[in-house]
């Protein structure tokens, strides 16, 4: 599979199934791994970087993933084409904006990628639609046992895996859920929720991961140690706090259909109108907007249009993907006219967009 | 509105968490795009190496790691180590780090299965002696009388194949 074959599809991870997913988008589980025989990449030169690409592409291609994969040389990609794999969640902006050798490998449904010489050697991630910790620790893990038996992982005793930067150091795991809370954006209840959080040494951020804003009312929450604790434990910590944060959201949504459904109705109608009306719309407005749209179908208001078109929205009308959809680059100006175009097309009545 | 860091009419509204606090922020295209590209988290470790006496800096200087010729100061300022040694040769220093960003400084998770017998019994031992802390702390005997059992045969696997 090229790039250029990812432009119209969409990864498993948006397809809306799964446990909770009107709240939860995705999980996630990331490992951090580094081979013993190196040193890590702030100490490698180019030559010691290319010897980590070859030696890791050789055994990311042999291994067994459970169905086709794609490997790509990030170092020989369009900025634009790096850009487009960020929006996809397929790379890290780290490894998108860094130098010298270095790739990724993801399977066709796009739930597993592994990235090569981002801040350590390796960077293995399982994306899966809803809240679904289970199974992506149990395919990430089996992974790690498979590569396991074709290296040797820098690793102690006392330490565990052996990460460039301390706060990785351990279990190298990083567990996030992707959490969409407009009710409480709304009423700026989430604060309270950031604080609790913060207490139980969980972190919240952005969409698109470490120092990205919160955009469309989505907020990742993952935890922060990785030493001193199981992967299980670490694991269940969110399992055991991320329901209450659901329940959370769930009743101040009924108590804004409760107290303000008309108001509510009408913000979710003029997001919807506004998205299939507009001439030319920023990213951000079309995030807040699909945001108000996206509560709107869970909460039963607009029923023309399904969830995995709306989150594929989200990830369809950012800069690099609207440009890969038009085939050419586009400034500031003629993206948001592309963007309002193509959202006039995918939701426009009888919503011919939505195929599903 | 006006962008918060030039004169220009703001498009983008952003909510910044930082250390659980949230903060609004206001920004025109321009300065937004400027905004994604810088806004990554400072380095943990590069916490005021400004603070430090030149003979202190010094120091830091001396220590190096013998395997990659990382100074502890350049770790430091970059907040990376720079190859596995790293660990090994800095760590009086790192020990300090590691509690204070993780609250502890012993591995108990995953274990890698190539690694020799002896070293997965001896940190079996360590993950079920922690567990049984834990169970004794929270008062869960009957768990706790099962991890025992546990270590004990554990123990005298290990002191058998000794004999051997
Ligand atoms: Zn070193």
């Amino acid at each position: 599979m090229e790039l250029n074959d990812l432009v119209p599809r969409r990864g498993e991870w948006l397809r809306g199934t799964g446990s909770d997913s009107d709240i939860v988008m995705s999980s996630r589980i990331r490992l951090a791994r580094n081979l013993a025989q190196f040193p890590f990449l702030n100490r490698a030169d180019d030559s010691v970087r290319s010897e980590i690409e070859r030696t890791l592409r050789r055994h990311l291609n042999e291994l067994s993933l459970g169905g086709p994969r794609s490997y790509l040389d990030v170092s020989h990609l369009e900025r634009l084409d790096r850009q487009f794999l960020v929006e996809r969640q397929l790379i890290s902006r780290e490894l998108s904006e860094s130098h010298g050798s270095r790739g990724v490998c993801f399977t066709e449904g796009e739930n597993i990628s592994l990235m090569v010489n981002e801040e350590d050697h390796l960077r293995i991630q399982v994306l899966h639609s809803g809240f679904d910790l289970d199974s992506c620790w149990q395919q990430i893990n089996r992974i790690d046992d498979l590569l396991e038996e074709r290296v040797t992982y820098a690793f102690s005793e006392e330490l565990g895996y052996l990460t460039a930067c301390p706060t990785n150091v351990g279990t190298g795991i990083r567990v996030s859920v992707l959490l969409h809370l407009p009710a409480l954006v709304m009423t700026g209840e989430v604060k309270k929720v950031f604080q609790a959080l913060q207490k139980i040494n969980l972190a919240v951020r952005g969409l698109y991961g470490e120092g990205t804003q919160a955009m469309g009312d989505f907020y990742q929450i993952s935890n922060q140690i990785t030493l001193g604790k199981s992967e299980e434990k670490l694991i269940r910590s969110l399992k055991d706090v991320i329901p209450n944060i659901i329940l959370y959201e769930r009743k101040v949504r009924s108590a804004l259909v409760k107290d303000n459904r008309a108001e509510l109705h009408d913000k979710i109608s003029r997001a919807y109108g506004l998205l299939r009306s507009a001439q030319s719309i920023s990213s951000q407005e079309t995030m807040d907007l699909l945001s108000s749209v996206r509560m709107g179908v869970n909460l039963g208001f607009i029923d023309d249009l399904s969830i995995p078109t709306v989150n594929e929205l989200f990830i369809h009308t950012q800069p690099a993907h609207l440009q890969k959809l038009r085939k050419t680059t586009l400034d500031s100006a003629d993206r948001n006219a592309a963007r309002a175009g193509y959202l006039r097309h995918r939701l426009s009545p009888p919503a011919q967009g939505d195929k599903n | 509105m006006k962008c918060d860091r030039c004169p220009k009419v703001a498009t983008l509204h952003v909510t910044e968490i930082e250390k659980g606090q949230t903060q609004e922020l206001h920004l025109c295209e321009e300065c937004a795009q400027k905004y994604m590209v810088t806004a990554s988290p400072e380095p943990v470790s590069s916490a005021n190496p400004a603070g430090m006496s030149e003979s202190e800096l010094e120091e830091l200087e001396r220590l190096v790691c013998p395997h990659c010729k990382l100074t502890f100061r350049e770790f430091r300022s970059q907040g990376r180590l720079g190859c596995p040694q790293c660990y090994t040769a800095f760590r009086d220093e790192l020990v300090p780090l590691l509690e204070n960003i993780h609250g502890d400084t012993q591995h108990v998770g995953k274990f890698p299965r190539r690694a020799p017998v002896d070293s997965r019994k001896r940190y079996e031992l360590v993950r079920l002696r922690n567990e049984l802390q834990a169970a004794v702390a929270e008062e869960s005997y009957e768990q706790a009388a099962k991890l025992r059992d546990q270590i004990q045969s554990l123990e005298h696997e290990s002191a058998d194949a000794g004999e051997a």
